[in-house]
């Protein structure tokens, strides 16, 4: 970049489109402004293309800022998991993963439900654990969401319930997290694998956000996923605990640690 | 956290798709068509670069794509075409036009540097690469751009051809 403090020259116009778009180093975009001083009209381009762009990032803003399209949503989870199974690293590392947590978080397994048969059992890792994914996704999507986090707020909560109820084909209940700290926000409608998931949001007074995420969850050869274990999925955009339970899905996600999201999964799982 | 996730880019793909086409319904399609090629080309995608280029790259090819269809097909909206590329500032107009509507009548190629550059913030380089044109194209564009829209935006020169700013969406790019 030419910034040398000649006032006789022309100041470059890519100089000034670097100015505008904040491209260049601290002195030289200082040097410049001071060549600026002494020439109006490139100064007033500056000043002009400046507020262009703030005037265009405040138009777009907008844009990104609304409910994402359910019909949008399921490609992108679509397109992640094609991703996900070309990429055999991936799918290698999320493997052993996969069992890591299978024998770690074993002891609830052993200790409240005994979770399945060898076989059977690893085969129904796969679904539920696209399932825990598919929540974290839905989180990651909603969660940082201003003006639309839920389709129905906690004021409509029997509404919400109702309706998420009919949707899913069995009678949902919003677990009550008062005692932890977290507040309703509300829910919405997702699609899934098999069929319409459901996501209630929560907030704590620190404006910190989880979501329970439900659904049927089928096995691979098409019948229901009877129950699982307690798993712990740490590879998504954020930490989760999930189980199946009668052939439902559960997962609770959110920016915690392994310790206080597995106590909400046992406090979500003793309420429901 | 190796963890590639798609669903961080909607947000930012949604947004240069919809000041790209200037429609909300044409943008999401076009979203969704940019997600299903990401579905067949994942294997050309080198893990580690910069995902939201890549498929910043595979939206602007869609675009061009459908660019040309619509081309082939409704040849007969070259009046807003010439329009976009030929006008020559009149003397007086009815006033400055939004934003939103100055923006789409710049010409496309010039609309999508402005987009990259200024509301996606992509370096001059990764805008030349996503476009696949040389970086000074991208400066030129990005030059003209600016000028241009200054222009509508202070005279809305345009503001006669009140019949051209009811098809905006099917503006053809040469």
């Amino acid at each position: 970049m030419d910034t040398r403090p000649d006032e006789a020259t022309t100041i470059p116009e890519d100089d000034l489109h670097a100015l505008v778009d904040g491209r260049l180093a601290p002195d030289a975009a200082a040097a410049l402004r001071r060549r600026l001083a002494a020439d109006p009209q490139a100064e007033a381009t500056v000043t002009a293309w400046q507020a262009q762009r703030e005037a265009l990032r405040d138009l777009c803003a907008g844009m990104s800022d609304l409910a994402i399209p359910a019909t949008l949503m399921a490609a992108c989870e679509r397109a992640q998991r094609t991703h996900e199974r070309t990429s055999q690293w991936w799918r290698w590392g999320g493997m052993a993963a996969g069992l890591l947590v299978a024998f770690g978080v074993g002891w609830l397994a052993s200790t409240q439900w005994h979770g399945g048969q060898d076989g059977a059992a690893m085969a129904r890792v796969e679904p539920a654990r696209q399932f825990a994914q598919q929540a974290a996704v839905a989180y990651a999507v909603f969660q940082p969401e201003v003006r639309h986090p839920v389709e129905v707020t906690a004021a409509q909560q029997d509404h919400l319930v109702q309706w998420l109820s009919k949707r899913l084909d069995r009678p949902l209940k919003v677990p009550v997290l008062k005692a932890q700290g977290y507040e309703l926000v509300g829910g919405r409608l997702l699609p899934g694998d098999d069929g319409a998931r459901a996501q209630f949001m929560y907030q704590d007074s620190a404006g910190q956000r989880i979501t329970l995420y439900l659904g049927a969850v089928k096995s691979s050869a098409g019948g229901d996923v009877r129950e699982t274990a307690f798993r712990f999925l740490d590879d998504g955009p954020v930490p989760a605990f999930y189980w199946v339970d009668q052939g439902f899905g559960y997962a609770i996600s959110g920016k915690l640690t392994r310790e206080a999201l597995q106590e909400l999964a046992r406090v979500v799982y003793g309420q429901l | 956290m190796n963890r590639t996730l798609l669903v961080e880019q909607l947000p930012s793909l949604r947004r240069y798709a919809r000041a790209l086409t200037g429609d909300p319904w044409a943008a999401d399609d076009l979203v969704q068509d940019t997600l299903e090629r990401a579905c067949s080309k994942w294997q050309l995608w080198a893990v580690g670069t910069d995902l939201r280029a890549w498929l910043f790259t595979l939206m602007h090819n869609l675009y061009l794509n459908q660019r040309r269809t619509a081309k082939v097909s409704l040849n007969t909206v070259s009046i807003d075409d010439v329009e976009a590329e030929l006008h020559t500032p009149a003397a007086g107009g009815d006033g400055p036009l939004d934003l939103g509507r100055c923006l789409q009548r710049l010409p496309a190629d010039q609309r999508a540097v402005l987009l990259l550059v200024a509301v996606e913030d992509m370096s001059y380089e990764d805008a030349a690469k996503v476009l696949a044109i040389p970086l000074g194209t991208v400066m030129s564009r990005l030059s003209r751009a600016r000028s241009r829209l200054r222009e509508l935006m202070d005279g809305g020169q345009t503001g006669a051809r009140p019949a051209a700013a009811q098809a905006p969406n099917l503006r053809l790019m040469k």
